[in-house]
């Protein structure tokens, strides 16, 4: 019963938090405490087979899933603050509470009676006792849930797939393209320059500079300068670098000859 | 023999059709041939006639079984036909007068372009109209009697070029629709009432069924009567049908169509010999539309419409004998056979006239024209003679025997049967005294002249008609001959002498005779219709053909457009409004409705989540219950 | 034993609370994810009070059942998202009257 008063108002809150959480990837997290504290109430409950398949197939299987297609479909303005139907979170939260209290109060206190326990039934261990009822009682609807996840399986396949539309480009083309381009417009036809100038600097949210000091935009990333995490201020490189190396003058060699 | 008598009806219809079916190359003979299945018709109808008089008096009725065109459960009926005195004799006028009309006509229409088909509509009519007399079951009779009617239909408004020919023939056709509307019901009753509608069946079959029957059945078949025959109350159309060409007017008013009436209420004898009241119903109509007839002919100047009017008043006259029971059946079909040739005479003879005077109608425009056409004033002259009834010509001896007749059955009747002679002879003598007697008062730019031998032919063979009809009657042949078909009658004795009557109806000829000779020899006639407001209330009465159309107006057609009126209103805002009032409110409803729809699934879940609580809320109150 | 169900039904009432005011895809399966947790504690927990692994092998399934959903869910949204470049719930509205 410890386990229990301990994970309940953990799961609780964390359940609130996946209805709360602004950004999808907390509410992920929040779903992963929820499905492993379910895993250990599910152990202290006699259900052992149960726990090992929550932690693997829900928390490692399934939350792995919904984390990849968060990241395929990227952070949008999807879950904006501002609700767009006028009403639905007022009345789904009065509903919530209705149908909560309605059915805590009423199905809640149904169940009551000596509780008869599992010792029984896992006499020769839990797996053994759940197989039993599998390959025997539900044989059936065990072999058609294995049909059912080979067409889920097929289906998700089908709904991934995507024609092609457009004709396939071989790398002569995009070579071609790519000098037709430079010829006709100017566009150069090598890879975007690297970011960051100096060792200290030398990271993505960094520019590239100039030979005159200016900063190159398009050196970094289109989706970083769109988060605004582009780092700014450059003036005071040049002094932080003399602070760091001291007053030791910059060598010949280093700046390559004449300063 | 008389089994391939409908041969008398296939030979013109087959013609008719094939020539609407041929084409261009057929407009070179096409006439020749409508012609000719005309005058086949007319031949082979002879020959049946001639032998039919070589029969006994039983034997005179032949009929023929065709097929059997309705059979549902106990309604039966036989495409059949019945060739016998009285058809016979209707076979003959049909076809023979109707072969001189297609004859005159190959002359009257031959600068038309679509003669072909107009000969092609006159072999309809004519087929159309023998299956009428033909019929030994009423509906067949109907058969052709609606085949007359879409004839008559198409000739009357063959320039359907000109609006009023048009107009004309629209309302040819509705007026008789209401007349056939009657003949309709009056079939329908039969077969209630004695589960047949052949004619031998049902005027058998009358004399064992109520007097309220036969009287129903009587005024039904008079209303239909009414319709064709453009009787009094529906007479308003055949005034109107002068839009037609004049042979088509012949047509109609010598060999076919009008007699059609007449023809009905003789055929159905049984029926009017059980109601003393339809006959009576007859009698009025007949004597009614004798002298409205007579009265339209007075005052009207164009010559087809003062000859309209007088067809009208010789038509009523077959009515009223016709309506006088075995007394008179027999001299309705003399009357109308007599009338065939000498108005189907005076017909072609105004369209001879109008040939030569460039198609103007107005008598007012004619005059002198007796040096001009010389054989058609000569033939006009004969049927002038006949239709006022001078002896011995044919019109003298008809008219005669059915003022007889009327005198025999009341004295009122007979009394205007009487004074409608004097009309007649008087308008006549005023059209005679008009078109070819008076000065000249032509137009600029007319040069009458004789028509084509074609067209002056079969004036000299009706001419001809005319003044030797009478034979018939000779020791009362055509009485004895009907006799078998119509019952016999006591010869009733009058107060004074036929030879005085006779005489009487002759003086009475004289005076409407002498009266347009003192009225339009006296001065000169105005060569324009004098204004109304100048005319005499009868004279103005008469032009507006005694305000027939006005009270049609006002009876019918006003409270008709009214309600129509009244029920586009309610249709408009009662039916519709309703309609369209549920569709709106129900479009109302439905864009309050649609709020909730958003369209996004949260508020499709919302909505399922709220129900599902309610749901849990609803299981809880009844398990604490 | 109420205790388990409680816990289990509240987090089954947080879950669906979460569905209706969530409006990424991507967070509305997982509290769908959560609400099947949930019954699966359900589950055992009956499992327990009863004495017999029927319960087990029900929450069993619904583990089985829940994977496959997940697969095409995420598929689906990810077909939703390419086609629109958005995981807003929202933003497939074409049901609008």
């Amino acid at each position: 019963m410890t386990a229990f008063w301990f994970l309940a108002p953990i799961m609780v809150i964390a359940a609130l938090g996946l209805v709360f959480a602004r950004k999808a990837v907390h509410a992920a997290l929040c779903l992963a405490v929820v499905m492993i504290s379910l895993a250990v109430l599910y152990a202290a409950q006699g259900a052992p087979f149960l726990f090992a398949v929550q932690i693997i197939v829900y928390t490692g299987a399934i939350m792995m899933l919904f984390l990849f297609v968060l990241m395929l479909v990227g952070v949008d303005s999807s879950d904006a603050v501002k609700e767009t139907i006028g009403g639905q979170r007022l009345a789904a939260g009065i509903i919530g509470l209705i149908f909560g209290i309605t059915v805590v109060l009423a199905i809640g206190q149904t169940v009551s009676g000596a509780v008869v326990g599992l010792k029984a039934a896992n006499g020769n261990g839990n797996p053994y006792g759940l197989s039993e009822l599998l390959f025997g009682k539900y044989v059936l609807a065990f072999e058609f849930t294995s049909a059912l996840l080979i067409t889920a399986a097929l289906g998700a396949m089908v709904l991934a797939h995507k024609e092609r539309l457009t004709v396939r480009h071989s790398q002569a083309d995009i070579a071609a393209r790519r000098m037709r381009e430079y010829a006709e417009s100017g566009r150069h036809p090598g890879p975007l320059p690297a970011p960051g100038v100096f060792a200290r600097h030398n990271a993505v949210d960094t520019p590239a500079l100039l030979p005159d000091g200016s900063p190159l935009e398009n050196s970094v990333s289109d989706s970083i300068v769109g988060r605004g995490q582009v780092r700014q201020g450059f003036e005071d490189d040049i002094d932080k670098l003399v602070e760091q190396v001291g007053d030791e003058q910059p060598s010949d060699e280093l700046f390559g000859g004449e300063k | 023999m008389f089994d391939l008598q409908w041969l008398l009806i296939a030979i013109p219809l087959a013609s008719g059709l094939g020539l609407l079916v041929w084409g261009k190359e057929g407009d070179r003979f096409g006439h020749l041939i409508g012609t000719a299945a005309s005058a086949l018709s007319f031949l082979f109808g002879v020959v049946l006639f001639a032998s039919l008089l070589g029969k006994d008096g039983e034997d005179r009725s032949q009929s023929t079984k065709l097929f059997t065109w309705i059979d549902a459960g106990s309604f039966h009926v036989d495409m059949g036909f019945t060739f016998d005195q009285l058809s016979g004799l209707f076979v003959l006028l049909i076809t023979g007068v109707g072969t001189l009309i297609h004859v005159y006509s190959i002359g009257y229409m031959a600068h038309d372009e679509r003669r072909r088909r107009f000969f092609a509509f006159l072999n309809i009519f004519i087929a159309a109209m023998l299956t009428l007399v033909l019929a030994s079951d009423y509906l067949v009779l109907f058969l052709g009697w609606e085949g007359v009617g879409l004839a008559s239909y198409l000739l009357i408004g063959f320039w359907q070029h000109k609006d009023s020919a048009a107009a004309a023939a629209k309302k040819a056709f509705v007026v008789n629709r209401v007349g056939d509307l009657g003949m309709a019901t009056g079939i329908m009753l039969m077969f209630s009432e004695f589960g047949t509608s052949s004619i031998h069946a049902v005027n058998g079959a009358i004399t064992s069924a109520s007097g309220s029957v036969a009287t129903a059945l009587g005024l039904l078949l008079l209303l239909g009567a009414c319709g064709k025959s453009a009787q009094v109350p529906l007479q308003s159309w055949l005034l109107d049908a002068m839009e037609g060409p004049t042979p088509v007017s012949a047509l109609i008013h010598a060999a076919t169509m009008v007699t059609a009436g007449v023809y009905l209420v003789v055929r159905s004898n049984g029926i009017f010999d059980a109601s003393e009241a339809a006959r009576m119903a007859v009698i009025v109509v007949g004597l009614v539309t004798l002298l409205a007839g007579a009265w339209i002919g007075c005052a009207k100047d164009d010559i087809k419409k003062a000859l309209a009017g007088s067809t009208m008043s010789q038509i009523g006259y077959m009515m009223l004998a016709a309506g006088l029971g075995p007394a008179g059946y027999a001299f309705a079909i003399f009357h109308l056979i007599t009338h065939g040739f000498f108005k189907a005479n005076m017909f072609l003879g105004a369209g001879s006239v109008m040939h030569g005077m460039n198609d103007d109608v107005e008598m007012r425009h004619y005059g002198g024209l007796r040096t001009f056409m010389p054989i058609t004033f000569a033939t006009f002259g004969l049927g002038y003679l006949a239709i006022i009834g001078v002896p011995p010509f044919a019109g003298f001896w008809s008219k005669d025997k059915i003022i007889e007749a009327a005198f025999g059955e009341n004295f009122w009747v007979g009394l205007g049967a009487l004074l409608g002679a004097g009309v007649t002879a008087f308008y006549m003598t005023r059209l005679m005294i008009m078109t070819f007697l008076s000065e000249k008062r032509w137009r600029e730019d007319v040069h009458p002249h004789e028509s084509p031998k074609v067209m002056t032919w079969p004036l000299i063979g009706l001419a001809v008609l005319s003044a030797l009809g009478g034979v018939l009657l000779v020791s009362n042949w055509i009485t004895e001959w009907l006799e078998p078909l119509t019952g016999h009658a006591e010869h009733e004795e009058l107060a004074v002498p036929a030879i005085v009557l006779t005489l009487i109806i002759t003086v009475v000829v004289a005076i409407g005779v002498f009266a347009a000779v003192v009225f339009y020899r006296r001065e000169p006639i105005a060569a324009e219709t004098p204004a109304d407001s100048s005319v005499s209330f009868f004279a103005r009465a008469g032009r507006h053909e005694l305000y027939g159309n006005e009270l049609n107006d006002a009876i019918v057609v006003r409270p008709t457009r009214h309600l129509t009126r009244f029920l586009v209103w309610f249709d408009g805002k009662g039916v519709d409004g309703f309609v369209t009032g549920v569709a709106d409110r129900l479009g109302d409803t439905s864009q309050f409705l649609r709020k909730p729809q958003t369209g996004y699934v949260r508020s499709y879940a919302l909505t399922m989540f709220g129900g599902v609580a309610v749901l849990v809320l609803a299981l809880l109150a009844v398990t604490l219950a | 034993m109420n205790e388990y169900i409680t816990l289990s039904l509240i987090l089954f009432t947080i879950g669906s609370v979460g569905v209706l005011v969530r409006r990424n895809a991507i967070v509305v399966f997982m509290c769908i994810e959560l609400m099947l947790n949930a019954t699966n504690l359900a589950f055992v927990s009956f499992s327990r009070q009863n004495g017999n692994l029927d319960g087990q092998v029900a929450a069993f399934f619904v583990m089985v059942v829940a994977a496959a959903e997940v697969v095409v869910g995420l598929s689906i949204i990810v077909s939703i998202y390419r086609a629109r470049r958005s995981a807003s719930v929202d933003e497939a509205s074409l049901l609008k009257s």
